[in-house]
């Protein structure tokens, strides 16, 4: 029986994670809450640098009397803004951390909403300690500062082939529906507003301008929340690209019909002038932005091109030159959001085929961080912004408006549907349509725009606020909680998961050519054709200015294999080296199963070993020694400046050099050189073969024969491993480098290039170069910087 | 004039028998563009094809001016190359890019995915032995990279070794270092591409936007 008194039994204590999530969440939710009014309390920003400067004056009066020297003092107001962001940030940070530690949670109620709650309880709390809640929700900071980086990450990965495919579609959906929605949304409810003689109402003074204005707000598909929700259900990619799609490219159609409300809303008409006017500024809106981020796109492509030098600065190009571009486009009220995504997806494929694989991984995983948070913050200053109002509830506004948008939404979806199916192959069906329908949510944007609204231009501003927020609420609840279950019972198609294989990728570029091919022999002019048109002018002007060296040249397909092998290096140098792979292949095929009839591969086996020539051992011993020197020379340059330098990016001409010349070294070693089997390593060795190129050696005490090497074709990947020597290097490990630079040692298994059939030799033979490394030689003090480990090792 | 929409019911007639549905409109459209490749003769021969200035581009040319020659596409059960052919059989291999409607069921589609890929897989196993060898594959990839100069041949062949030990390592697992993978078989190329959906990739628009086809059964007897 345990003790009811004195120190509890550890199963007392030992809450489990999720309840120590929860617990955390509520201790930082009432940190939140209490810090800020204290903030608040302190002292007035605006003044505060005045009122130091009067405390100086008064304190270096000659009538003060002498204070004793403030050991500790406590200054606040300096701080005060940075503090309370980075609180706030904090607060995010921590809230999406607690949330994963809560499984059950997270699986039934998305994100979203939980970041909605946790927003209104901080908002409850500021306002029971009685202060003013900040206006976090405010306009500038909101679309300054926090929809960037969301859409700036959506439109660097935004996938661009069924983009394009889907682009028909998509503008269909974006343009016509918006359209639809707010005409539809603002007329209707004006029509409401004005059906009741009977009791006056304040709905009598809502004009139809206003009541326009409030369905162009109020009509646009957020991308934030689709993305927030659609991220978590993991529908196929037609139906997510289609729905983001629309929510990305509406923006223009909103920021049109915004401004040419709000403008004429204080006239009080709209002529059929500015009707074609703002037909017309549509046009500009939407092509000048697409505009303004293409040239920023180009810009920032062509700079990334001169960074070989400078590659730590490289990712803030990216950063710099997309938020330019959206700045830019909102110097000119053209579509900011547009020009992000242009931008982004203009210079993707430049960037990424010039700069180096670590800075690909910092961009990706900064815009990841970035997008993230501001996602966070953005619920969460949704919820808070609610607590704090100011708000006007009108039943029939607010129910009317919340029915309509659902309404609009379902039947504009399936007119267009009906007329989109008449043009497209792959149809859309009743199951696609309904996703669609119920995926439009609203979110943050509609919120801002409409706190944007002009109190005097816009008497019913409080109103228009409220039912915004209603809307935001039913859609981002009620859709964004059920649209799981639905995809779940409507057994509609899901993502595939499967990754990317080189045969796919050979028969897609097949395939394009194909219909390219058949195309023109059918005379007519498709969008394979203009594709094809597009990809050469491309392959023969653009790449050639905007991609550094040889990588210009280099066609699509042997760049995916490249990163496709890089990959591979990486996951099988992360899983330890001479484990198998455990995800992709569990096979034991490799390249001998594949080779046309040969004579039957050498069975690795004990074997009299023919003796070297002097010469030749010679010969083998400078070889490795160079490399080896190479690599101690490359380490003990490093400063804050240059990282340590990256093999795979010292230019891809070298690296076919070097193929070349093992190739030929192949050719000559192979008649006689071979490797006895090794037998199973010890922890040391597993340990020495995770810093090291795994497929270069392993340390083994052997006996006394001549070293011998079977050197085998350099396969593209082992550059890329130096690279990851590197990383490991920085982690401070003492392990010996044994810089490969392509050579490798393999049992006679017949030439193989690539990667994979490394992984089934891996666990079948083990290579002793170390032997070879460790054979002093002549001279016997180049060996002396190695880590001592070979040393020890070489024992015999 | 006469003669022409005449041979055309004929054609489609006939057509009927093999699964078809392509409306008249596109099979008037399609003559048209024969009797232009063709100099209105009733055949055309490789060399009409390769007169055409827009697929001197196409790395893949030859391959697909081959599969128009090849018997096998005509599903004929034929094996071998005509050396000229004429509008039925142009027809048949254009046939071959129709895209699925609304109204097809999911057995048609099966039988249209397989249909496509079976052209594509006779693409590739030039020597009609029913397998694609890794000779064939090497030389596939080659003919892709033919435009890209001396780094495409170089990777090709390592490309080309790492996509068939993919489809090595996802057909039959597991092989003793003894065995050999003599080439990919019609099920095994079917498997690695199934995620591609070839039904709704491999299609050309016709020439014209309506795309409610008739079944030729029903319209014309």
């Amino acid at each position: 029986m345990p003790s009811r008194t004195g120190s509890h039994s550890p199963a007392g204590f030992g809450k489990s994670l999720p309840e120590r999530g929860l617990l955390l969440l509520m201790v930082l939710v009432f940190l939140e809450g209490s810090v800020l009014p204290l903030g608040a309390a302190s002292s007035p920003d605006t003044s505060h640098q005045t009122n130091l400067g009067d405390h100086q004056g008064t304190h270096t009066g000659p009538n003060s009397t002498k204070k004793p020297f403030p050991v500790l003092a406590v200054e606040y107001d300096r701080v005060q803004i940075p503090f309370e962001i980075s609180l706030w940030v904090l607060l995010a940070s921590l809230m999406k951390l607690g949330f994963h530690l809560i499984p059950r949670l997270s699986s039934i109620v998305p994100e979203s909403c939980l970041l909605i709650v946790v927003g209104l309880l901080v908002g409850g709390l500021i306002k029971l300690a009685g202060e003013e809640v900040p206006p976090v929700l405010d306009s500038r900071l909101f679309f300054l500062c926090l929809l960037p980086p969301i859409i700036l990450d959506a439109g660097y990965f935004l996938p661009i082939r069924p983009f394009m495919e889907n682009l028909g579609t998509i503008l269909m959906f974006a343009v016509v529906g918006t359209l639809w929605n707010a005409f539809f949304i603002g007329g209707v409810l004006y029509g409401v507003a004005q059906i009741q003689p009977a009791n006056p109402s304040d709905l009598h003074q809502l004009e139809l301008l206003p009541c326009l204005l409030f369905g162009s707000i109020i009509s646009a598909v957020d991308p934030v929340a689709v993305l927030a929700v659609f991220e978590e259900i993991h529908i196929n990619e037609l139906l997510h690209i289609l729905v983001f799609g629309e929510s990305l490219l509406n923006d223009a159609v909103t920021v049109v019909l915004y401004h040419l409300f709000e403008e004429y809303a204080g006239v009080g008409t709209v002529t059929l002038l500015d009707g074609v006017l703002g037909v017309i500024s549509f046009f500009v809106v939407a092509l000048g932005g697409v505009l303004v981020g293409a040239i920023y796109g180009i810009l920032a492509a062509f700079t990334s091109r001169f960074t070989s030098h400078t590659r730590v600065i490289e990712p803030l190009f990216v950063f710099v030159y997309s938020y330019m571009a959206y700045l830019s486009a909102e110097i000119f009220h053209l579509s900011g959001i547009m020009a992000l995504i242009a931008c982004g997806a203009v210079m993707r494929p430049y960037v990424e085929a010039n700069i180096s694989h670590k800075s690909h991984t910092t961009i990706k995983y900064f815009l990841k961080m970035w997008s993230s948070v501001s996602e966070t913050l953005i619920f969460i200053f949704l919820g808070v912004a609610t607590v704090d109002g100011p708000h006007a509830w009108n039943w029939t506004f607010v129910t009317v408006t919340v029915i309509l948008c659902l309404v609009a939404r379902v039947i504009g979806v399936v007119g267009l549907t009906y007329v989109i199916n008449k043009f497209r192959i792959v149809k859309l069906t009743t199951k696609d349509q309904f996703i669609i329908a119920y995926g439009g949510l609203r979110g943050a944007i509609a919120f801002s725009l409409g706190f944007l609204l002009n109190q005097d231009h816009f008497p019913m501003r409080k109103m228009f606020l409220t039912a915004i927020i209603t809307v935001i609420f039913f859609t981002v609840f009620v859709q964004g909680m059920t649209i799981k279950p639905l995809v779940e019972l409507l057994a509609v198609k899901k993502k595939q998961e499967a990754k990317r294989s080189i045969n796919e990728e050979i028969h897609t570029q097949f395939l394009d050519h194909l219909l390219t091919g058949i195309e023109d022999i059918c005379g007519h002019y498709g969008h394979h054709h203009w594709k094809d048109k597009l990809n050469r002018f491309n392959k023969k002007y653009v790449k050639k200015c905007l991609i550094a060296g040889e990588r210009s040249k280099e066609p699509q397909l042997i760049a995916f294999y490249h990163k496709m092998e890089m990959k591979q290096a990486i996951e099988l140098v992360e899983s330890g080296g001479g484990v198998k792979l455990p995800s992709a292949m569990p096979s034991t095929v490799s390249m001998q199963n594949i080779q046309p009839k040969k004579p039957p591969p050498a069975k690795p086996v004990e074997r009299v070993l023919p003796q070297l020539p002097k010469g030749r051992e010679e010969e083998i011993r400078k070889i490795l020694r160079s490399n080896l020197q190479r690599t101690r020379q490359r380490l003990r340059s490093y400063n804050r400046h240059t990282l340590v330098a990256d093999p795979y990016e010292d230019g891809f001409s070298d690296l076919l050099i070097k193929k070349q010349r093992m190739v030929e070294l192949e050719k000559k070693m192979s008649n006689y050189l071979t490797v006895p089997a090794a037998p199973p390593d010890s922890p040391t060795m597993c340990r020495a073969r995770l810093a090291s190129d795994p497929q270069a050696y392993s340390m083994k005490p052997v006996s006394d024969s001549v070293p011998t090497i079977q050197v085998d074709l350099a396969s593209p990947q082992s550059p890329d491993s130096v690279n990851l020597l590197d990383e490991f290097r920085h982690a401070g490990q003492q392990q010996p480098e044994v810089e490969d630079q392509g050579l490798m040692m393999k049992p006679p298994s017949g030439p193989s290039g690539p990667n994979k059939p490394r992984e089934a030799d891996e666990a079948r033979d083990q290579q002793k170069l170390m032997r070879c490394l460790s054979d002093p030689g002549p001279s016997a003090d180049e060996d002396e910087d190695e880590p001592e480990k070979i040393k020890k090792k070489k024992s015999h | 004039m006469r003669t022409n929409y005449r041979w055309i019911s004929d054609v489609s007639s006939c057509c009927c028998l093999c699964f078809f549905s392509v409306s008249p409109e596109q099979i008037k459209n399609l003559h048209k563009r024969f009797q232009q490749l063709s100099d209105n003769e009733e055949t055309i021969s490789r060399e009409n094809l390769e007169k055409i200035p827009a697929l001197a581009n196409n790395p893949i040319r030859k391959q697909i001016i081959d599969a128009f020659f090849d018997k096998r596409n005509q599903h004929q059960n034929e094996v071998g190359a005509f050396q000229e052919i004429g509008f039925e059989q142009f027809l048949m291999v254009m046939s071959h890019f129709r895209p699925p409607t609304l109204k097809t069921t999911e057995e048609e589609r099966e039988a249209m995915r397989k249909e496509k890929l079976r052209f594509l897989f006779n693409m590739h196993d030039t020597d009609n032995d029913g397998t694609i060898t890794l000779e064939e594959y090497r030389k596939v990839v080659e003919e892709l990279l033919s435009k890209s100069g001396a780094i495409g041949l170089e990777a090709a062949k390592a490309i080309a070794d790492a996509a068939m030990l993919e489809v090595a390592s996802t057909n039959v697992p597991h092989m003793a270092p003894d065995d050999f993978y003599e080439g990919i078989t019609f099920e095994h190329f079917e498997q690695i591409l199934k995620g591609l959906e070839m039904e709704s990739r491999m299609h050309i628009r016709f020439l014209d936007v309506d795309t409610m086809t008739m079944r030729c059964g029903k319209s014309k007897s």
